[in-house]
């Protein structure tokens, strides 16, 4: 595919004003389906985890899960929604594959939560709010594989593979209202707002809400008007933006390419767009326009959800803290400053850096291996810091280097020994045989012998050249294949100078 | 057939099983009478599109066993029933009429079905029925028309007309229909039997393939309203694999028809219904009816309900908006047909290809009137007026049950038409209807039984007792009352005017009067 030419995103910012659209879908982490009793489990052995209602079959009803309704009741307030007293399911028509009844439940003209707002915090701080339209309930569809061909796609397949394991996992849609005002901030903005969805879905335990997954997924919309003009621009809704860092750089993107269109006098064709990782660039997929007609009609296999206002009170009592109030409170609490803080947030390790001080370690502790070394291992392996390693592990590294059995460079050591999968941080030194040589005899003897080596040494920490205890303490460490406290080497060596 | 058999095939699922009970008769020679009723007269009759001898005989048989064995069984085990073929079953196949699913065996049985096996009741054989039950003739069934057993020229009613006529016909005591705008009391009516529409949501409809989710209900069909009693007792009750199943204890129906006690009752004669466009001899025994109730202690009056004038076209827009959305499933990705189309082609090719093949001409039509209704744009004017319309009919009902504990009407304009007589013309086949749409789309329970033979064309005639949604129990003691005060008057059941059917007996008659 040939690649857009893209406008310069500074100058496009100065030509035109971005308005921005996000609908997120959650998939929750109930134990069943949405309108089923085949377990809410993605993965496994295709179309096992099925019943007739999964697959659409004649005669087949389906019945409200109820546990799904009080998690999009959850989340409905966390995003500061009003709750429906009568919501209700509407029949979605339109023929594919993978939608077992070709029909999907969903929610139409009365979705269970509407009219909320969240806040999001961009990195230097400043608070964004986002207006949220809607929060409704619905049903996923199957998979598709598509068999033959170069390209996976459906284009020159020559037959595609149904797996209804995923058909009816419940979703919750998320809906913003347009967002004005992002300028500059638009595709930075775009990140925080699904890493904000993200962490209330996390906070509030109702998804799994891994992105690599597809347990949350964004379809990020975006129009471009010049300033002053109130009409709303052509937009189009980019989809698989499967990272938070694909949800910037497709906003991102979407501006330039459609800033050089318009700039060159053409007009942008509202359509979906694919987001490709690879290439960095979206290309198109179907037309989409309003019209679209999807013949929606109230569900008459179901009845409308009425929840009651105690129901309603009491999951609003346990709703957890909001993210950004816990945020304002956790940089207090470990006392960080700003930049600390944000370097934390942005790299996405404020719930593995609050487990790991949960688990003992210290705040600075915590934070300087999370977004030190684990970060670099995991930039290096493809991988998310949070898969490799867990928080009370890094706790108890923590806790060897402080009680000296460790020091810095030993535990890197047992840190890729856990990461590899050899044990706990004690079972990777009790194995490997990375304790550090706390013998102040064998200490004396490796100094002696590296003074000898270098006998100006001795003379010149005399001379009250402190620093030339460097050379020494490098030598005796690698005599002890690092396995040493530099800082007793080093008053070891300090001591025999005194003598 | 032997002269046991012919027998045991005249009586009613009561009296069936009270002989099964008493160990007079067995379940297996029970089902066995059917079968070979079947053999002898369904060639003529059509009722079924798949009888299983085998099975139902080894279900018998276990039956008979466990009686045997002195287990205690529930009163109608061991009686043989008939299903409509709307309904899955696990063990035969089930195509709601429809070429679309021939062959199909569902992997599931309907709610209904386990019901009945748990209840002891020996499922024979699917019946015929109009494609997804759209149609009140049968005659849009993909494997041929039933007939009617009073006059193999003239329809058995629908979409229920395999059902009904197999009752009629003797070749089941009992079958199970469904009803969605009157097609287990139309074809009641024509056939001289009863068939009930229970109130919404008191039977499950799980596992019955869905015509419009909103209107559809399983029901009982017999001939006489005691055995529709007995079985309507065993399939109600909440489901929780249907939603709309309501949560409600019921009474028992049969002891709402032992009490038949029409006393100080107030019937409202619903005047909308009571003269323009239907048959001079369906009124006459109508009237007859009334005057028999009111003889008995009833009081009749007249009830008004204004907006029946727009049920049918209510109706015409409702069920096929929802059909077209519950019709879309069957696309041959799953189960079912699949047709290629010549040359392959994508997966759209192929379900179009599919649907062009499968579906009959009147599947078609309500698809297509079903999905214009429902188009933006059109959605307010058609789907969303024929709402209002249905607001209406369930407000007018609900007035005149504030005047009268039932209503009442003819079940349907006309006896029985002959086959082939409005198949060119849907207009006046969706007028057939007129009596029976208001019920499903007031959710309301109702009953037809047979009343008489029309003076002019000497064909049943039912009459329509409807009451408020959850009173299903008003219509088995009206409908029981009526019947045995019409038994009484008559000294002979109706159906027992029927004509015998099987060539064999007909011959042995005739030679014994030579």
């Amino acid at each position: 595919m040939a690649k857009a030419k893209l406008m310069d995103f500074d100058k496009a910012l100065e030509l035109f004003e971005p308005v921005l659209g996000f609908e997120v879908h959650v998939e929750l982490n109930t134990r069943t389906k949405m309108f089923s009793t085949a377990p809410n489990y993605f993965g496994g052995e295709p179309n096992t985890n099925i019943t007739p209602v999964d697959l659409g079959l004649p005669g087949s009803l389906p019945v409200v899960n109820g546990q799904a309704v009080r998690y999009s009741i959850s989340l409905g307030l966390a995003l500061g929604c009003s709750i429906a007293p009568s919501s209700r399911f509407a029949r979605k028509n339109y023929f594919y594959p993978d939608l077992a009844k070709n029909y999907q439940i969903s929610q139409y003209d009365e979705p269970i939560a509407f009219e909320g707002s969240v806040d999001v915090e961009l990195a230097d701080g400043r608070t964004f709010t986002v207006p949220i339209e809607r929060a409704h309930m619905e049903e996923d569809a199957g998979k598709l594989t598509h068999v033959g061909g170069a390209t996976g796609r459906i284009q020159g397949a020559e037959y595609s593979l149904v797996d209804y394991n995923r058909a009816g996992v419940p979703l919750v849609e998320i809906v913003t209202k347009p967002i004005f005002g992002a300028g500059a901030d638009a595709p930075e903005l775009a990140k925080a707002y699904v890493a904000t969805i993200r962490d209330i879905v996390v906070a509030l335990g109702i998804s799994d809400a891994r992105m690599e997954r597809g347990n949350l997924r964004c379809d990020a919309n975006v129009s471009l008007r010049p300033y002053g003009q109130e009409k709303l621009g052509t937009r189009t809704e980019t989809k698989n933006v499967n990272s938070l860092r694909s949800v910037e750089r497709a906003v991102r993107y979407e501006i330039q390419r459609q800033a050089q269109i318009l700039a060159d006098g053409g007009t942008i064709i509202q359509e979906t767009r694919h987001w490709h990782e690879d290439t960095g660039a979206t290309s198109a997929g179907r037309p989409k326009s309003d019209a679209d007609d999807y013949r929606y009609f109230p569900e008459p296999d179901l009845l409308p959800v009425v929840p009651s206002a105690e129901l309603i009170e009491e999951l609003r009592a346990a709703l957890p803290e909001p993210p950004a109030a816990r945020r304002r409170r956790l940089k207090q609490e470990w006392g960080f400053t700003d930049l600390e803080f944000q370097d934390v947030q942005n790299a996405g390790l404020l719930v593995e850096v609050s487990e790991t001080v949960a688990a003992g370690a210290s705040p600075q502790a915590a934070r300087k291996w999370w977004s030190g070394e684990i970060s670099r291992l995991a930039n290096a392996r493809g991988a998310e810091a949070a898969s490799l390693v867990s928080p009370s592990d890094v706790a108890a590294l923590v806790s060897l280097i402080d009680s000296g059995a460790l020091n810095d460079r030993l535990a890197r050591q047992v840190l890729e020994g856990v990461i590899d999968g050899e044990g706990s941080p004690q079972k990777v030194v009790d194995a490997r045989g990375l304790a550090v040589v706390s013998d102040d005899g064998a200490l004396i003897a490796a100094i002696d012998e590296a003074l000898a080596a270098q006998p100006d040494v001795l003379a010149k920490i005399k001379d009250g050249k402190v620093q030339a205890a460097g050379a020494v303490i490098g030598a005796v460490m690698k005599a002890m294949k690092g396995q040493a406290d530099a800082a007793r080497v080093r008053e070891l060596v300090i001591e025999r100078a005194a003598e | 057939m032997g002269h046991h058999e012919h027998e045991l095939i005249r009586l009613s699922a009561a009296a069936l099983a009270e002989k099964l009970g008493s160990g007079e008769v067995s379940s297996v020679e029970a089902t066995k009478a059917h079968l070979d009723r079947i053999a002898a007269v369904d060639g003529e009759v059509h009722a079924f599109l798949h009888t299983a001898p085998e099975a139902s005989l080894a279900t018998a048989a276990a039956i008979d066993a466990r009686r045997a064995a002195g287990e205690e069984l529930h009163p109608l085990a061991g009686v043989p029933i008939a299903i409509k073929d709307v309904i899955v079953t696990n063990d035969m196949p089930t195509t709601s009429g429809s070429k679309i699913l021939e062959g199909w065996v569902p992997p599931y049985d309907a709610t209904v079905m386990v019901k009945l096996r748990a209840a002891g009741l020996i499922p024979i054989g699917k019946t015929n029925m109009d494609e997804f039950a759209m149609g009140s003739s049968t005659e849009h069934s993909a494997y041929g028309p039933t007939h009617n057993p009073w006059d193999l020229e003239r329809i058995p009613g629908g979409s229920g007309g395999g059902s009904a006529a197999a009752v009629a016909s003797f070749e089941a005591p009992l079958a199970l229909g469904s009803d969605t705008g009157g097609s287990i009391r139309q074809p009641a009516h024509v056939t001289g039997t009863v068939g009930v529409k229970p109130t919404y949501g008191g039977v499950s409809r799980y596992g019955a393939i869905a015509l419009a989710s909103s209107l559809d209900q399983i029901g009982p069909v017999s001939r006489t309203v005691l055995d529709s009693a007995m079985l309507h007792d065993v399939i109600a009750g909440h489901d929780p694999f249907d939603s709309t199943s309501l949560t409600d204890a019921w009474p028992s129906m049969a002891e709402a028809v032992r009490r038949a006690d029409v006393k100080g009752l107030k019937i409202g004669v619903i005047q909308q219904l009571d003269g323009e466009g239907f048959q001079t001899g369906v009124l006459e025994r109508f009237r007859e009816a009334l005057d028999v109730l009111a003889a008995a202690g009833a009081e009749i009056v007249d009830v008004s309900l204004p907006s029946l004038e727009y049920a049918i076209a209510a109706y015409y827009l409702i069920m096929p908006a929802e059909a077209s959305s519950n019709l879309a499933k069957f696309d041959s990705v799953r189960f079912g047909l699949r047709v290629n189309p010549p040359g392959g082609g994508t997966v759209e090719d192929v379900m179009s290809a599919t649907r062009e093949a499968g579906f009959g001409a009147e599947a078609k039509r309500r698809i297509i009137l079903g999905t214009y209704a429902l188009s933006a744009g059109y959605y307010d004017a058609y789907y969303g007026s024929a709402q209002k319309v249905r607001t209406l009919v369930q407000r007018d009902f609900a007035a005149a049950f504030e005047q009268a504990d039932v209503l009442v009407s003819p079940t349907a304009p006309t006896t029985a038409f002959k086959l082939g007589q409005n198949t060119g013309d849907p207009m006046a086949m969706y007028l057939n209807d007129i009596a029976t749409i208001p019920a499903n789309l007031a959710g309301i329970p109702g009953i037809s039984l047979p009343v008489g033979l029309a003076r002019e064309d000497g064909l049943p005639v039912g009459i329509q007792f409807l009451a408020p949604a959850r009173e299903d129990a008003r219509l088995y003691n009206v409908g029981g009352a009526l019947e045995a005060l019409l038994e009484q008057a008559w000294g002979h059941t109706l159906i027992s005017l029927a004509p015998d059917l099987a060539p064999g007996e007909m011959a042995a008659a005739q030679e014994g009067a030579v």
